[in-house]
This record gives C-alpha cells, sequence and structure tokens, in this order.
C-alpha cells in the first residue's frame, strides 16, 4: 500500500463521516458514511481503505469512518 | 444561408395588464399600455423614421425626426416619447412631417463627412438610410461652416473604433452603456456645437472606465463606432445564431459571416440569457480561433520527452485505440479513464461519457464540474431533489433583495451581472458575502447594504449564523415550511441553527464579521420581499462545498424564498457547458440525468440501448484518478478540452500523476499545459465549426450552429466516435441532432428536447418533458422535485489548511473580466491587452510589513509550492487576504493551492490556502525549469 493512498482515503473517510456525526446519532453517523462512500467512491478506494485498516496502517482513521468501511467489507 | 436583420421598435417592450387601441395611418393597433406611438407603428409594420432612439434603451426624443401628427393634439410630438392612449389617431407620414424631417436631416448631413462610399458603415448605416427615408436631395446650408470633419479618431480599443467626426450626439452610446451595461463610462462632453461623447473625463476608450461590452457600438446609428474587423475587412453578408462558448451565461449571438470569414459576433436581441447584450468576451474575443499557435494535425510520440511527430488521422486513432487496448490488457479494465469537457456540446460529452462506460467498459469518467460546482450538485440534489439552479435568469427582475455569495458577476458573469445592476438602480436591495470587496459591492449607482467580508472559509459559520437569527427572531415563513418541507427535518434544524453557539456574536470571531451587520443582513433577506440567492466558486471551492450549497438551500426553504419568480437559489455556472456536462452524466457514479449508476433500473436502460454490460459502482474522480496514477494503477486517460495540469489543484501532484501514465490523449485546440505530458494530441474544433448544444446556468439548452469547417477537419463528436469505432465499440451517428435523440430516449429530463423543437422555441430549459413540453423556467413551484423539501444540519467544520507562522497569510483566487478560466483561449486574443499577467492582490498593511511595494515582484509561497508574481497593493481585500487570478501558465497559480477539497465531492479547496509572501526579484527556479520543459514538450519534429 503507497503512502499515497494513506494520505488521501483516510482523511477523505474522516471528513465524510465528520459531516454524517453533526448529522445524528453514531448509528445513524456510521450509515451515511458507509452510504456515502459507497455511492461515491470507487470500489479500489473502498478496498484500499479497508487494506489500510487490515495492515494497522489507518492511523488516525476516526470511529465512525472505520466502522462505515468495516460495513462495506 | 441569409443575413439575420433583426427588427428595431425603436422603444423597448412595456408589460402592462391593460392593453390600449389606437390608429395609426388609418389602421388600428392593440398595444400594451404605456407603449410609445414609435412601437406601436412598428408593430403594424409601419416604420417611423428615427435616429435617437433604439428598443434597447429608453426613448430620449431628441433627434426630433420621429415626429408624427396626432389628432386633437397641437404640434408635433416625438413619437418615441409619447405613450399610446385609447382611441388616439395618429398619422406617421404628412406633408409637414416630410418638411419638418427633411429639414432636421439638412442639419445632419450639413455637418458629417460625405465619404458614404467608402465609409465602413456603408450599408448599415441608419443616418444614410435616413436621409433616402426622408427623401433628402440638398443640403441648402452647404457644407463650408462648422463642423467636426477633422476631429480625431480614437483606436486605442483593439476591438472597435471610435470616428468623432461621424457622430451626431444622439446618446444612444451614452445610454447603452448606461442602461444595458450599467458601467456609465460614457457621457457627453462639452455643450452645444461642443458636444462630443467622451469616455471617463475625456480619455481613450483604452484607458477609461470602459469594459468593451460591445453595447455602445451596437447602439451607435451611424459609423461613430464600429468594430475594427468591419472597418479592415467590410460588412458581412450571412449570419447564424449560435451560442457563445465563454461562461456559463450563455449568451447567443449573431455570427456575421463573409464566406468562411467571421466578421463579428453581435448579440442576438431574442437569446433568452442575455437579452441582446454582451461581454469583452463573447462579443470581440473569438480571434483564438484562428490563431497561429492552433493545432490543426494530430501527433503522436511515444515519450513525454520526445519531440511531437505529424501523423494521419488514421494512424493516431488507431494508435490511441491499440494504446489503451494494451494498456488494459496489462493493467487492468479499470486502468484507463477519461474527462469531459464543459468548453465542448452536450452532444459531444455525452459521447465522451459513452465512450468510457460503453467502449472502455468502467466508470472512470469526470469532468471540470469536479474542480467547480460537484458540490452544487450535491447539495441541491439532497435539499431540493435536483442538481441545478431554481431561476431562469429574467427572474431577477422581480427579485427585492439579492445575496450574491462567494460570486463576482461583473468579471465572471458580466452579462447576467448588469441585469442584476439594472434592477439594483430599480430598487432592489444587495448583500454582498465575500472576502474581498467586489465590484458590486459599490460601483456606479450601485452599493450593498450589506458587505459581510468574512474570513475565507468561513461561508457554512455565517450562513448558520444567518439561519440562527432567522429563526431566533421568528422570522420563517412557517407556512411555506409547514406547506413544503419535511417538518421533522425542519424542527431539527430550527433547533440546531438555534443553539448559542451559532449566533452572530459567538461566530464573530471566527468569521470576522460584525454581528450587528450578519443580524441586519439576514433580517433583510427575510423580510425584503422576493428573496434570491446567487453564488458562485467562492461557496463550493471550500472543504465545506457541499455544506455550504445546503446552507444556502436551508436559508431559502426557512423564507419560503423558493418556486416563484423573483426568488431561487441560482449557482452561477463557470464554463458554457458546465451545466450541460453534468446533466449528460459526466460524473463517475451517474448517467445522465443524474440517475446513479447503481439504480437497476437505469442500468439496464442503457444496457438494453448501448448493447454492453455496465457496472453498478461508481468510477474513479479525476482527483481519484491522479492519486492511483501515482501509485501506478491508472495508466491512460483521454482529455477532451480540458487542462487539468493548470486548472486544477496541487500541480506538482497533477504533473506527478500524469507523468506516471503511459498513454495521455489530449484532445484540445492548443498544446495545452497538460498537453507536455501527453502521449497523443489529437486537434479539437472551436464552437463556431461544430453543431450541437449548450445548456447554461439557467438550465437553458441552446443552440450551437457551425459557421466554418472545422480547421482540424472533424468536429469533437467525429473524433470521438472514430476512437470509439477503432476500440471496437460501434458508434454511426450521422449528425449530432440523433445524438441529441438519444439522450432524449434515455434522460427523462430531456425526453421532451430535440434539435427540431429547439429551433423553433429558440431555446428549452429542461426538465422538458410531458408534463413541461416547452420546459421549465422555474424549478418546485408546487413542489420539491424531491417531494419534502430537505434541511440538512450545517455544523462548521474549520479546514485543515490553516494560518501560522509560517503561512501566516490565506490565499484565494478568482478570475478577472477579460480573461477567462485558464486562458487557453483570452490568452490568445487581444483581451490580454488589460490583463498581461495574474497580479498578487496585498492589502497595504500586508505589504508594508513585508517591504513590498506596488509592481513589485513577491514570492509566493504554500506547503504545495513556490511560485512569483507581481504585487498590487489594495484595500479590496482585507488584512491578512491575499488573491490571485490563474490565467496564466508562467505564474501557476495552482502550484500554491493544496489538495484538501470539500468532504461530499472532492471539488478542491482553492479558495483557502494558507501563504506566505515576502519579496522576490523575479520567477523562481520551479517557473523557469518549467516554462523550460513546456517549451521542449512543445517541440515538433520537422517533417520529412
Amino acid at each position: 500500500m503507497s503512502a499515497v493512498h494513506a494520505t488521501s482515503v483516510v482523511p477523505m473517510a474522516n471528513q465524510i463521516a465528520t459531516f454524517f456525526v453533526s448529522q445524528g446519532d453514531h448509528a445513524a453517523a456510521v450509515a451515511g458514511t458507509a452510504d456515502h462512500i459507497k455511492a461515491f467512491w470507487a470500489p479500489v478506494m473502498r478496498r484500499e481503505l479497508l487494506a489500510l485498516v487490515d495492515a494497522g496502517m489507518a492511523d488516525g482513521l476516526s470511529d465512525v469512518a472505520r466502522e462505515a468501511i468495516l460495513r462495506l467489507r | 444561408m441569409s443575413f439575420i436583420q433583426e427588427t428595431d421598435y425603436g422603444t423597448p417592450a412595456v408589460l402592462a395588464d391593460k392593453t390600449v387601441t389606437l390608429t395609426i395611418d388609418g389602421v388600428q393597433v392593440s398595444v400594451p399600455e404605456g407603449t410609445s406611438v414609435m412601437r406601436a407603428a412598428k408593430e403594424l409594420g409601419t416604420t417611423i423614421p428615427k435616429l435617437c432612439a433604439t428598443d434597447s434603451v429608453a426613448a430620449f426624443g431628441s433627434c426630433r425626426l420621429c415626429l408624427v401628427e396626432i389628432e386633437g393634439r397641437a404640434g408635433t410630438p416625438a413619437s418615441c416619447t409619447t405613450p399610446v392612449a385609447e382611441g388616439m389617431v395618429v398619422a406617421t407620414q404628412t406633408p409637414k412631417l416630410a418638411k419638418l424631417r427633411k429639414g432636421v436631416m439638412e442639419l445632419y448631413i450639413s455637418d458629417h463627412p460625405l465619404d458614404c462610399l467608402t465609409c465602413a458603415a456603408n450599408g448599415d448605416c441608419e443616418l444614410q438610410d435616413m436621409a433616402g427615408a426622408v427623401g433628402l436631395r440638398e443640403v441648402r446650408y452647404g457644407y463650408e461652416g462648422a463642423n467636426h470633419l477633422t476631429a480625431e479618431k480614437d483606436a486605442s480599443n483593439p476591438y472597435f473604433t471610435y470616428d468623432a467626426s461621424k457622430c451626431i450626439v444622439c446618446s444612444r452610446c451614452v445610454r447603452a452603456c448606461e442602461e444595458v451595461q450599467g458601467t456609465f463610462a460614457l457621457t457627453i462632453s462639452g455643450r452645444g456645437f461642443e458636444s462630443r461623447v467622451s469616455p471617463g473625463q475625456s480619455e481613450a476608450f483604452m484607458t477609461s472606465e470602459c469594459v468593451s461590452c460591445g453595447a455602445c457600438v451596437q447602439a451607435c446609428p451611424t459609423a461613430t463606432l464600429t468594430e475594427t474587423r468591419v472597418i479592415e475587412i467590410g460588412q458581412p453578408e450571412h449570419s447564424a445564431i449560435t451560442t457563445c462558448a465563454y461562461c456559463g451565461v450563455g449568451c447567443t449571438f449573431k455570427a456575421e459571416m463573409r464566406g468562411e470569414e467571421l466578421v463579428r459576433m453581435v448579440p442576438w436581441k431574442d437569446g433568452k440569457a442575455n437579452r441582446g447584450h454582451s461581454c469583452v468576451k463573447g462579443r470581440f474575443a473569438w480571434g483564438y480561433a484562428t490563431h497561429r499557435e492552433r493545432v490543426t494535425e494530430p501527433m503522436i510520440r511515444s515519450s513525454i520527452d520526445e519531440p511531437w511527430k505529424v501523423v494521419s488521422w488514421d494512424e493516431a486513432i488507431a494508435h490511441t485505440a491499440s494504446e489503451f487496448r494494451r494498456i488494459q490488457a496489462r493493467y487492468g479494465r479499470d486502468s484507463i479513464g477519461g474527462i469531459t469537457s464543459s468548453r465542448c456540446t452536450n452532444e459531444e460529452t455525452y459521447l465522451v461519457q459513452k465512450l468510457v462506460r460503453a467502449a472502455f467498459g468502467n466508470h472512470n469518467v469526470d469532468t471540470c464540474a469536479r474542480v467547480c460546482h460537484s458540490p452544487t450538485g450535491y447539495g441541491l440534489k439532497t435539499t431540493f431533489g435536483t442538481s441545478a439552479g431554481t431561476q431562469d435568469f429574467d427572474s431577477v427582475a422581480h427579485t427585492d433583495v439579492m445575496v450574491v455569495i462567494g460570486a463576482n458577476p461583473t468579471d465572471a458573469h458580466p452579462v447576467f451581472a448588469s441585469r442584476m445592476k439594472k434592477r439594483l438602480r430599480e430598487g432592489a436591495r444587495l448583500i454582498v458575502i465575500d472576502p474581498r470587496r467586489i465590484d458590486l459591492v459599490r460601483s456606479t449607482h450601485v452599493e450593498a447594504d450589506h458587505h459581510l467580508a468574512l474570513r475565507p472559509g468561513t461561508n457554512v459559520a455565517v450562513l448558520t449564523a444567518m439561519a440562527h437569527v432567522i429563526v431566533t427572531e421568528g422570522l420563517v415563513d412557517e407556512t411555506y415550511v409547514r406547506e413544503r418541507c419535511d417538518l421533522q427535518a425542519y424542527a431539527h434544524w430550527a433547533e440546531f441553527v438555534a443553539l448559542p453557539q451559532h449566533s452572530p456574536e459567538a461566530t464573530e470571531a471566527v468569521t470576522g464579521v460584525p454581528a450587528a451587520e450578519l443580524r441586519a443582513a439576514a433580517r433583510l433577506y427575510a423580510t425584503g420581499g422576493n428573496g434570491a440567492i446567487y453564488y458562485g466558486l467562492g461557496v463550493t471551492e471550500h472543504s465545506q462545498g457541499s455544506t455550504t450549497v445546503m446552507a444556502i438551500a436551508n436559508l431559502a426553504m426557512a423564507t419560503g424564498n423558493i418556486g416563484r419568480p423573483g426568488v431561487g437559489v441560482n449557482p452561477l455556472r463557470g464554463q458554457n457547458n458546465v451545466q450541460g456536462a453534468c446533466d449528460m452524466g459526466s460524473f463517475p457514479h451517474e448517467f445522465s440525468g443524474y440517475r446513479h449508476v447503481s439504480e437497476d433500473e437505469t442500468r439496464h436502460l442503457f444496457e438494453q440501448a448501448w448493447g454492453v454490460a455496465l457496472g453498478a459502482e461508481p468510477g474513479l474522480r479525476i482527483p481519484n484518478m491522479l492519486d492511483e496514477a501515482v501509485a501506478g494503477a491508472f495508466k491512460g486517460i483521454y482529455i477532451q478540452g480540458e487542462d487539468i495540469l493548470q486548472s486544477d489543484p496541487n500541480t506538482k501532484h497533477v504533473a506527478a500523476g500524469l507523468a506516471a501514465m503511459e498513454c495521455v490523449v489530449v484532445q484540445d485546440l492548443f498544446l495545452n499545459e497538460t498537453a507536455n505530458y501527453a502521449h497523443v494530441f489529437l486537434p479539437g474544433s472551436t464552437f463556431l465549426e461544430k453543431v450541437g448544444t449548450f445548456t447554461n446556468a439557467e438550465r437553458r439548452i441552446q443552440r450551437v450552429r457551425r459557421v466554418m469547417r472545422p480547421r482540424n477537419g472533424y468536429a469533437d463528436w467525429e473524433i470521438t466516435q472514430r476512437l470509439s469505432n477503432a476500440l471496437g465499440y460501434p458508434m454511426d451517428y450521422a449528425h449530432p441532432s440523433q445524438i441529441m435523440d438519444e439522450i432524449a430516449r434515455l434522460t427523462p429530463t430531456f425526453a421532451g428536447v430535440s434539435f427540431d423543437k429547439l429551433d423553433a422555441l429558440g431555446s428549452i430549459q429542461w426538465p422538458c418533458n410531458d408534463a413541461a413540453p416547452e420546459g421549465t423556467p422555474v424549478m418546485h413551484i408546487d413542489h420539491f422535485v424531491r417531494g419534502k423539501g430537505q434541511f440538512i444540519l450545517t455544523e462548521y467544520v474549520p479546514t485543515e489548511e490553516k494560518v501560522g507562522p509560517r503561512y501566516p497569510l490565506l490565499l484565494t483566487t478568482g478570475r478577472i473580466l477579460s480573461q477567462y478560466n485558464v486562458g487557453a483561449q483570452t490568452r490568445r486574443t487581444e483581451n490580454s491587452r488589460w490583463h498581461e499577467e495574474d497580479v498578487l492582490e496585498i492589502h497595504p498593511h500586508d505589504a508594508e510589513e513585508r517591504g513590498v511595494r506596488d509592481g513589485e515582484w513577491v514570492r509566493l509561497k504554500s506547503r504545495s509550492g513556490e511560485t512569483a508574481l507581481r504585487a498590487k497593493t489594495t484595500d479590496r481585500v482585507a488584512p491578512g487576504v491575499v488573491y490571485t487570478t490563474f490565467h496564466h501558465p508562467l505564474t501557476q497559480a495552482n502550484v500554491i493551492t493544496t489538495d484538501y477539497s470539500d468532504w461530499a465531492t472532492n471539488c478542491p479547496e482553492y479558495k483557502v490556502t494558507a501563504v506566505q509572501v515576502s519579496r522576490g526579484n523575479g520567477p523562481v527556479e520551479w517557473q523557469v525549469e518549467y516554462s523550460a520543459q513546456a517549451r521542449k514538450s512543445r517541440r515538433i519534429e520537422a517533417a520529412e
């Protein structure tokens, strides 16, 4: 996994999660984040984020974003 | 093809409920109350001689040529200034009138050069016409008296010449500058015999406040103000109506021709977007179409370090197809993609996304809206249900309060700005929310009631604070909200915005906007009558761009300002067809008509029509493609009409992405900056050389008509079609109308659109279908497209891009009137005389702190990169904020901008970059290296 993806997909996922956290409770935020990522991210980007999580390299990934991407596995 | 001659009714049309019937020369005519006798006569087909009257400006009554006799009234009143009355009986031709008119013409001609045969206006001169109309045969006063025949010409403007010797002082130019353009650059200086048209304080046109919109030239009845091109080559002989290829206003023009040579572009009065007006770009800056740097032959090279080799079209297309297939075979189907162009037609854009989805076999297609209005698409679809503005441009005539947020219409959408200014002069109120003091804040006869000069990046905080005021002060239109909006979402939102932390007093420290000023602005918007919000890229190009769009939608819904003329949420689109590019399915997650690729029914519709299987998951967006390229997984791209190296943020990252690809195909008019990294160059065609449609910011679909053959041999859609066929996916369209027919079959909002209907109606605003067969000027009238309007919570989240000791200033970027985006077109015209280089606007206080003086070189540095340009000290920007444009590749302003982007759409955060400014002594090393590389990259191998 290249550094390129760690520096792009992790903050992107966090940004999305931050928005959905502001919209409602934790469960809704995870669902909203997951739905958004599924609707707008190419599968390769989701795979890359999952790979980072699996490899323990997704430093700084928020809890909501982490739950959301794991839901999309 | 014939010459289109428009009817001049002499005075503007009047809208009135009551109709008045009168008799003119024995024939009855009924017209709206308030109409002039002159216009009523013209409605009948009767032309009353005139010189100072034209229907683009209010009647003036100075030339005394349009006199008529009216039964029961004394004297001979001017028909232009005399309104019709019930039962009025008018005579337009009597012996008395003939004598008076002939006398008037004798006086005019006694002080006018008699050089008709060699005059540039010969054949297009109203003075000449009127001499004929009144039967002038002699001038009793002779020609030896005092006159103006030796008055000097002013040829300072590159596009038109002012010949004072031919001026009849009718003031049409002065009034056009005031009433149509709203600049007030012209006046009549002197009195009596000394009266003369004067730009500013008797300055030359070029150095005056004149913005070269051409309104004065169009209004002039003689050869006094004439296009330089007409002076050089003569009058046109045929014309065609077509649509401008610059900004999203979508002005329609008569392209007036001599054979295949364009003589001039004249704004079309029936154009529903521009209503007969124009700006310096659309009116005059089309010379790029025949510029010497235009490339008209295909070229290829195996490496970007090599010179280009000119090849045949067959070879270029075969090579491209072969490369793309090789790459896909080696790296996978998803390793290539394409970018559609917002400068190309709907049909061409549709074809590129079809090529990607059907021939490439993936959804890796994106468009330049990614970097401008993609948050508009997301935000308005979420709140209203449709990814587009709600109004037509005519709506502004009914607006009582305008809110302009993050837009600079006088520079970026000048023709619509003129309509805004006209309404403001009529008494509409204005709120400007912008870090800079744009011209609308205070210019001639226009002054904003409130200028909220917020800190860049705090739009959401400001708009949520406005919502706080509206909710907590009881200014919500509760009836509207109850009937039209999701009440649960509204209640949740109202509770949210009412929280103390969202009050103007609490947010002032963050936004820099005084609380009292913000409260007053919110009250004005909520209570001032019809409130309309117009916004631009200062809203969308932020990390919270989509949130800002939704905050705007919230305000409009809460105040009931959606669903009728005069109100609405109106994104001012940047490029001529950026709305159309989005409509046509250019985004990787949706088909035409904004339908997600995961919707089974829609996808199956396209699969059936196109005969291929289509994926249900979105493709890569432009920044994702570049990331993937740097990572080694994305290897080929087809770019039609976009210069991502200059226009996209973080230039070095874009360059790294392009350099990592094995086949970059650029289809464009010129070897642009992106072409420095290309392996194939396919020459494109201009809007003058092709057939199709553009869709402007008000969802208006308009025809583009070919007036000359493509210099490169093919329209852009034909090139895409050849590439598709070479890739093995057959396309056999014989004409762009067939592509539009396919779009209409597959897109519900375009179901009723066809070239025939467009030709019949002039233009159509989508949705156009069985429910709205002639289109939809105003959306969401009875209900929102999504059903109930959806309020969204808009929590302010500060951008990650923060100022600090190393980068203490905030850079924001924008456009200037005379240049357009990356400047590929306008830099190749005389427009560059107004803006030869990008400059850095810096507040005098910040400049002094750094020892920087006006006009000196400065270094501009961010964490992304560094460039150098000249400083312009001005209090137009606030202390702590600097501003520049991105029109010139030497400056490469985007080497400074970062890769932060909107959370929902990845639209880059161009408007907020932390920078430092220091004294410089010329271009920085990077600029020197880049210029050398660009020169090397543009080498073309000599023919054998």
